[in-house]
């Protein structure tokens, strides 16, 4: 294997490592929240109790880990490989997210929602793959 | 409904606000030179005695805790995609607050996005 094939698959993997781990944070922080139940009372002790049951929940604390996961894994790829190429690249993790709500959560994603999940993706992947120094060249 | 547009703006508004805030102090301490492991801790340290610093950990730890919140009543397949409004906000923030030049196709990927979280917001 050459070494900019190397390079590739190397930045393929951590890419999709890093949409996995993302994403699965997302649904593992939404599950445990969903565990714990909706905040509806605002009152301190009320609060201090949801804290107490936030930080105790093993759920949250699997996506926290999964979380840093993805930021270890972003980080990484971003010591090679151009942050216009990984934005765009790692726009993706909004329809993974959407896809595991759907599959994993028992969400009901409606096509309006999916669309709007296609929207976002390519906005963000439009964002990305636009200069990061623009002032320099105004 | 209303609770819901509030917190995604809290997750929004501040998790951007502390992305900014730390850029500011980031900025202000330079760029790193020197990757030896004691030259990192002393830029940790410059890093922790900025200010800055700890105003966007405090709004990074406000959206992180608005996100939690929001996601106790709200599915993962509508709360994430819609903190993607962040692009947006960093756009304006750029523009208007920093005086960059943000480009066309930049903020026809900021409409998109805008777009795309109406249609959310319709689909919900």
């Amino acid at each position: 294997m050459t070494t900019a094939q190397a390079r590739r698959t190397k930045t393929a993997v951590l890419l999709v490592l890093m949409i996995l781990f993302g994403a699965v944070g997302d649904v593992l922080l939404s599950k445990g929240m969903k565990e714990i139940g909706a905040v509806e009372d605002w009152s301190p002790a009320a609060l201090a109790r949801t804290f107490l049951r936030v930080f105790t929940h093993p759920t949250l604390w699997l996506g926290i880990a999964s979380l840093i996961g993805f930021f270890t894994c972003y980080l990484l790829v971003l010591t090679w490989a151009d942050f216009s190429f990984v934005l765009p690249a790692s726009s993706l993790s909004y329809a993974v997210v959407a896809l595991l709500g759907w599959l994993a959560l028992g969400e009901s994603v409606t096509p309006l929602r999916w669309a709007g999940v296609l929207f976002i993706c390519l906005g963000v992947g439009l964002v990305g793959i636009t200069p990061h120094s623009t002032t320099e060249q105004a | 409904m209303l609770r819901t547009a509030l917190f995604v703006s809290f997750v929004v508004l501040a998790g951007t606000g502390g992305e900014m805030a730390t850029t500011v102090a980031m900025k202000r301490i330079g760029e790193v030179h020197d990757f030896r492991p004691r030259a990192i801790l002393a830029f940790v340290g410059r890093a922790f005695r900025q200010g800055w610093m700890w105003f966007g950990f405090a709004l990074m730890t406000v959206s992180f805790f608005a996100l939690l919140a929001l996601l106790s009543w709200e599915d993962v397949s509508f709360v994430v995609p819609a903190t993607a409004l962040s692009y947006a906000v960093g756009a304006v923030g750029a523009r208007f607050l920093l005086g960059e030049t943000v480009s066309r196709t930049r903020w026809a990927g900021v409409l998109l996005v805008c777009c795309g979280v109406a249609l959310l917001w319709v689909g919900k």
